[in-house]
């Protein structure tokens, strides 16, 4: 290898908080050929992995990528076209919304390729994947092998000269697993000097790569050929060698697994599945699965995620009604209502589901209480299993904090705990490394052989389903074959249960090894005009309209294909404003009195009329005594209470100044305070007829004193909050959505393609928004009209400077939830991060109540330097007030300087590479 | 359904509240800091409100009526010409503006009755109609104290007397404080619930329980009363400390009867958490949810604003929320000093109410629990 290598690491850390991934790393690695990083999960492969594609920021050391430092940020913008990265997981940079088309096609513009361009290159990608049917699914409906390739398209589309793949083909069935292998090779072969870079757990894989580096505990242990390392350790596999390679304290801890052959006791099944069915919708997950495991007995589900593993054994815990068929525990139908049978079986869901925040102890003790164990069992049966199953030293830790194999352990500790005669595993071992794996695989045999215990388990791995009596192989909801693995192997014919298994998958599919979508279906996949992407060599353009209106479009399309956030975004804004414009009226009428009337005379009931007959009052039958008026006044049934004395006409005729007492209910202090109000005005009006009346003189006062209520002659609640309400409602929702839209790819990982893809951090932003504002000014739309039909509440002054102001309004609110989404970490807490950020300041210090300008403090430079302030002018001014665009070119002018500042905001502060 | 079952289970949800120190440290704001910020802060009360004066007078009378405006009511008045008053006014700037007319002291003093314009901006609702009432009765009074030395104005042939009750001063702080402590017991029981109901399914533990010798109602009852008991101590906090002695407001009614009916509502308000729990798939599909049904829940309930000025229809509607019930029999005791005997239609029915909520969601628990594929 005379070529200069591909990546150079030294020295180089990492450190999440106190756990160390990568510990002085010193490795370099040949380019032109596929180099496997092998070692269980944990170790630092992806870690190390993303330091190379320029995904994470370095913290200590230096790395060189392609003959530079990644570490450099100029250098880094200009290398980036030349390398593609598929993160761990499957389809986790993908848009499971998006179909396969849409999804090249993203990163397709990602990287400035033309429309034309984009279109050939899918057609040829997706030709020589096989995708080409599928063109139109989406993501999410893919398997899990179509994913990968789907990823791999995604990855391919600009021609990089490393391709780095982190495991790719975790939990993918061993035929898409071949294939994809044979197309990594197909696309070498045409491009020989790409590098691949590439992190497996699958030793057997491994075994195909050109240049192995073996790690543990974010040390590098081992690096080399294949027969190099084999050679190195004297052992005959891969797996063994790994084993050889690693510390001597952990090697102590493994022992080579026996299992003693079954002794079977004849005829009695555990478990009977008679043709099973489960269907979500149209997607049928289990298509009539029929089997049967006698008791004692290993049996093992293999297959790939998603072909129904899970779900089978969701149906057998009775935590699924099936669809079609029957299923049988111990020759009992499987009822979800029945709690005797719960008893006789242990579950282990695949996310080993123990209460993180309580300890080892009081996980087990906790399970064991819930199964009834009596009292006395109790004790010695959890120290019993916390010593078989080497929890002793953990028992007082949470089980969060345990290392993922320890954790393993306790889940199946936590399964027995009630000595069940029938277990449920669900893919146990998953992302366990291999001595961790023996070790559990050592207790399964034991209770397996020395009490009788029928074990069912589901796995992806090969070497796994070796160890099981017999197995079924899966795949798309059904089951293609049961047996034991070497009668399996013998009746195909073949050598290993990964290619008997293979050779069932393609009887299945239809699929046969010469029509494998390979080299012959695209003879000219290298004539892709493979020197455009990388054409000018140089560093890309720092500001491309085609990325920017990549996202837009992208984010536009996810945004419509999930119901919760479009309704929200659509509707939210109109179901608000009906809640608010009703429900906060400050309109006090419709208020209950009653009349404790000791009098009865003429008189009386003429001051009881004169309350009545207002528009704010409605009469409730009389107060029959005192403890009367105390209970209706106590529950709330009347908000003012009139008591009007014995003798009230006699003694006014008589001049001799009756005195009435009114009973007002001051719970809620502003209706108090209008109910004093009315009845005062009430009675002087009173008053002045009983004087005109007796005199025949008009009382007056000294001045006269005319109130003009102005902007809102009818003094309607409605007219104040309709125009108050939009400001509110255009901040608080398109800012959560925004928020929402930039965390949610932190949150699911495609925010990788952001660090990894020449796409800017402002095209990323604005792009991003363009879709929200456009989803806020339909909801301008939206409510104007429902400020119009269904509060009737006009539009005085100019609906123009209204629509230009909610313009600058709608780019500056949704600029506010960029801004928020640059520091939170979770949707959860954008959500309720960005509701109280925009709320408090919108109703408090905006001018909602009381102006801006009679604020005092603190409280005065919010609210100027809230957009709502401007925006809530802007709204009553036109509804109201009858102010055209003139008048409100202040608040245009500061809406507007807020645009510039927020977006630089959010730029400075997102990143570019994950810390 | 077996009572030890709940018991065990709900320890185990206690010690998981224990472990979430971001929920604990809300469940602390929301019956202190907040109690607090909610009762002095926004209040409808009129306050610092912004008057603006054109005194074309410029007389000892007209000065007069200018200077008795002052705080807490009023901010000083500023002086602003006619021409300057619709700006003020358009702009934002003044809520209220008092125009007295030239030779004003002199028409009053040759009885000729001056008018005395006083503009409101009846956008500022809550301040509007008690503002204007206001600032009548205090340039009444001047004038006629100016006249003759007393500022009450002529005789009355009916004297009436208003009494005020269960606050007798119309304090907002005895309204807000109070009025907070029964909105966040609302907000956070059923956030509390339904983000413990998700999170479990999200970790898929909740399938482990329903395979264990446990039915759904167990659960659902277990995680309703831990939640629901670290309310309930909140509220007490809330009620006894930081009503009682922090904001000094007397409580007219029985303490420990509000706290059982709280404990009622308690169950329906955490069946609405289950329920809202059962319809979302993840943490952000719940918020999303929990924002568009709290909303309506707090301000449609009579809690912000009477229910009696609310539309028919929507009164009706609020009807099937056990919320109204709660805020009308929690006023009643709270702040009347009602009794068992005056609040018991309401328990029953939010009882009642509670149970339709609890039975949909064990209705759709299990359902919730395992077809979601996510």
């Amino acid at each position: 290898m005379d070529r200069p290598p591909v990546a150079r690491l030294s020295a180089v850390s990492l450190h999440y908080g106190a756990v160390v991934a990568l510990d002085a790393v010193d490795v370099v690695l040949p380019a032109g050929c596929m180099v496997g990083l092998i070692g269980p999960d944990g170790v630092g492969k992806s870690s190390l992995l993303a330091l190379v594609a320029g995904a994470r920021q370095i913290q200590q050391g230096r790395v060189e990528v392609l003959g530079g430092d990644i570490g450099e940020r100029r250098f880094r913008a200009s290398v980036q076209p030349r390398i593609a990265y598929m993160p761990q997981g499957l389809g986790k940079n993908l848009y499971p919304t998006l179909s396969v088309f849409e999804n090249v096609d993203f990163f397709g513009r990602l990287f400035g390729q033309g429309r034309r361009e984009r279109q050939q290159r899918i057609a040829e990608l997706l030709a020589s994947t096989g995708l080409e049917a599928f063109r139109e699914r989406p993501a999410a409906k893919l398997s899990g092998g179509m994913k990968q390739k789907l990823g791999l398209c995604c990855a391919l589309i600009h021609d990089p000269d490393l391709l780095i793949l982190d495991e790719p083909t975790t939990g993918v069935d061993p035929l898409s697993r071949r294939q994809f292998w044979e197309l990594i090779d197909t696309i070498r072969a045409r491009r020989p000097g790409m590098s691949v870079l590439v992190a497996t757990a699958y030793m057997e894989e491994a075994e195909r790569f050109d240049w192995l580096v073996a790690m543990d505990g974010g040390k590098v242990i081992g690096a080399g050929t294949p027969a190099e390392l084999r050679a190195q350790t004297g052992q005959k596999t891969l797996d063994a060698a790994f084993i050889q390679l690693l510390p001597e304290e952990r090697r102590q801890a493994h022992h080579e697994l026996v299992i003693p052959p079954r002794i079977g006791d004849g005829g009695e099944y555990a478990i009977e599945a008679d043709g099973l069915a489960q269907r979500f919708g149209d997607f049928t997950a289990v298509d009539h699965v029929s089997f049967k495991i006698e008791r004692g007995e290993i049996f093992g589900f293999l297959g790939s995620n998603g072909c129904g593993k899970t779900t089978t054994m969701k149906m057998l815990t009775g935590l699924l009604p099936p669809s079609e068929g029957t299923a049988r525990l111990f020759g009992k139908a499987v009822d979800a209502g029945d709690l005797e049978t719960r008893k006789q079986v242990g579950y282990m869901s695949q996310s080993f589901s123990l209460y993180g925040e309580l300890t080892v102890l009081a996980n087990l003790d906790l399970h064991a209480r819930l199964f009834h164990l009596p009292a006395t069992r109790r004790g010695p049966r959890i120290a019993e299993l916390m010593q078989r199953f080497g929890l002793e030293e953990y028992a007082d830790k949470a089980a969060a904090e345990l290392p993922l194999g320890i954790r393993q352990r306790l889940s199946l500790a936590v399964a027995v705990v009630h000595e069940p005669k029938l277990l449920i595993l669900d893919e146990p071992t998953s992302g366990v490394d291999p001595v961790a794996r023996d070790q559990f695989w050592a207790l399964l045999v034991e209770l397996s052989r020395q009490q009788g215990v029928t074990i069912f388990i589901s796995t992806h791995f090969m070497n796994e389903a070796e160890r099981c009596d017999r197995i079924s192989l899966m795949h798309a909801g059904k089951v293609l074959a049961s047996g034991t693995p070497a009668g399996l192997c013998a009746k195909r014919g073949e050598a290993t249960l990964e290619a008997a298994f293979i050779s069932y998958l393609e009887e299945a599919t239809g699929v046969s090894a010469a029509a494998r979508p390979t080299a012959e279906a695209t003879p000219d996949l290298p004539s892709v005009t493979p020197s455009t992407a990388n054409a000018g060599n140089g560093p890309p353009s720092p500001f491309s309209l085609r990325r920017l209106l990549g996202y837009a479009y992208r984010e536009a399309l996810e945004l419509r294909r999930d119901p919760i956030r479009l309704a929200f975004a659509l509707l939210g804004s109109v179901l608000l404003m009906f809640v608010l414009g009703f429900g906060i009226s400050l309109d006090v009428e419709g208020l209950r009195f009653a009349t404790l009337d000791r009098d009865q005379s003429p008189e009386s009931r003429a001051y009881i009329q004169n309350i009545a007959g207002s528009r704010y009052f409605i009469e409730q039958p009389p107060i029959v005594d005192d403890a009367d008026l105390d209970r209706r006044m106590m529950s709330g049934e009347l908000a003012l209470a009139v008591d009007i004395p014995a003798h009230f006409g006699r003694d006014l005729r008589r001049g001799h100044w009756p005195e009435v007492g009114v009973w007002i209910d001051g719970a809620m202090p502003y209706r108090g305070e209008t109910v004093r109000g009315y009845v005062q005005g009430l009675h002087l009006a009173y008053v002045q007829q009983v004087v005109r009346e007796a005199t025949g003189v008009e009382a007056t006062y000294p001045v006269n004193l005319v109130s003009r209520y102005r902007y809102n002659q009818d003094f309607k609640s409605i007219y104040a909050m309709v125009p108050a309400v939009i400001p509110i409602l255009l901040i608080f929702i398109p800012a959560i959505l925004m928020a929402l839209g930039v965390v949610r790819e932190k949150e699911l990982g495609s925010i990788t393609n952001l660090y990894v893809t020449p796409v800017t951090r402002l095209e990323f932003l604005l792009g991003k928004q363009l879709p929200y504002i456009a989803v806020a000014l339909i909801s301008f739309v939206l409510l104007v009209f429902q400020s119009q039909l269904m509060f009737h509440v006009p539009i005085k002054g100019s609906l123009l400077a209204l629509s230009f102001g909610a313009v600058l309004y709608v780019v500056t609110t949704t600029g506010f939830g960029l801004l928020i989404s640059t520091f939170t970490s979770t949707q959860i807490a954008a959500l309720f991060g960005t509701a109280i950020l925009t709320i408090l300041p919108t109703v408090s210090f905006s001018g909602l109540t009381t102006p801006v300008g009679a604020l005092e403090g603190i409280s005065y430079w919010i609210g100027q330097c809230f957009p709502a302030s401007y925006f809530l002018i802007i709204s009553r001014g036109t509804f109201t007030k009858a102010l055209g665009f003139a008048d409100l070119i202040p608040q245009f002018i500061a809406l507007a300087a807020f645009i510039p500042v927020l977006t630089l905001l959010s730029v400075a502060l997102l990143r570019k590479q994950e810390k | 359904m077996r009572l030890d079952h709940i018991y065990r289970l709900g320890l185990k949800e206690l010690n998981s509240l224990w472990a979430d120190k971001v929920l604990l440290i809300l469940i602390c704001w929301a019956f202190s800091g907040a109690i607090y910020t909610a009762a002095t802060g926004a209040s409808q009360e009129l306050r610092n409100a912004p008057v603006a004066v054109v005194d074309e007078d410029q007389s000892p009378l007209s000065r007069r009526i200018v200077g008795a405006f002052y705080p807490p009511y009023f901010r000083q008045p500023a002086q602003t010409s006619l021409a300057e008053l619709d700006k003020g006014m358009d702009s934002g700037r003044y809520n209220f503006t008092i125009v007295i007319p030239a030779k004003f002291q002199h028409d009053v003093q040759a009885g000729r009755v001056p008018d005395v314009q006083i503009n409101i901006d009846a956008t500022i609702m809550s301040q509007a109609f008690i503002g204007a009432t206001y600032i009548k009765s205090i340039a009444l009074g001047e004038v006629n104290e100016y006249l003759t030395g007393t500022r009450d104005s002529s005789a009355s042939p009916i004297t009436l007397t208003t009494r005020v009750r269960f606050n007798p001063n119309l304090i907002g702080v005895w309204f807000g404080g109070v009025m907070e402590v029964i909105n966040n017991v609302t907000m956070l029981t059923i956030i509390l619930v339904g983000a413990a109901f998700i999170r479990e399914r999200e970790h898929g533990t909740i399938e482990h329980l329903l395979v264990m010798p446990l039915t759904p109602a167990e659960i659902m009852l277990a995680k309703i009363w831990a939640n629901g008991l670290a309310v309930l101590l909140g509220v007490s906090f809330a009620l006894l400390v930081m009503v009682q002695k922090v904001l000094a407001v007397p409580i007219a009614g029985s303490v420990p009867l509000f706290l059982a009916a709280a404990a009622c509502y308690l169950f329906a308000a955490a069946s609405i958490g289950i329920f809202l729990g059962t319809l979302a798939r993840s943490m952000p599909q719940f918020g999303l949810l929990v924002i568009l049904s709290i909303i309506p829940l707090l301000l449609l309930s009579g809690g912000v604003s009477p229910r009696e000025s609310m539309p028919t229809l929507i009164q009706n509607i609020m009807l099937a929320a056990p919320t109204t019930y709660f805020v009308r029999l929690a006023q009643g005791i709270l702040y009347r000093g009602a009794g068992l005997d005056v609040v018991w239609r309401d328990l029953l029915a939010m009882i009642g109410v509670g149970a339709c909520f609890f039975n949909v969601a064990l209705f759709r628990f299990r359902k919730a629990v395992t077809q979601t594929q996510v």
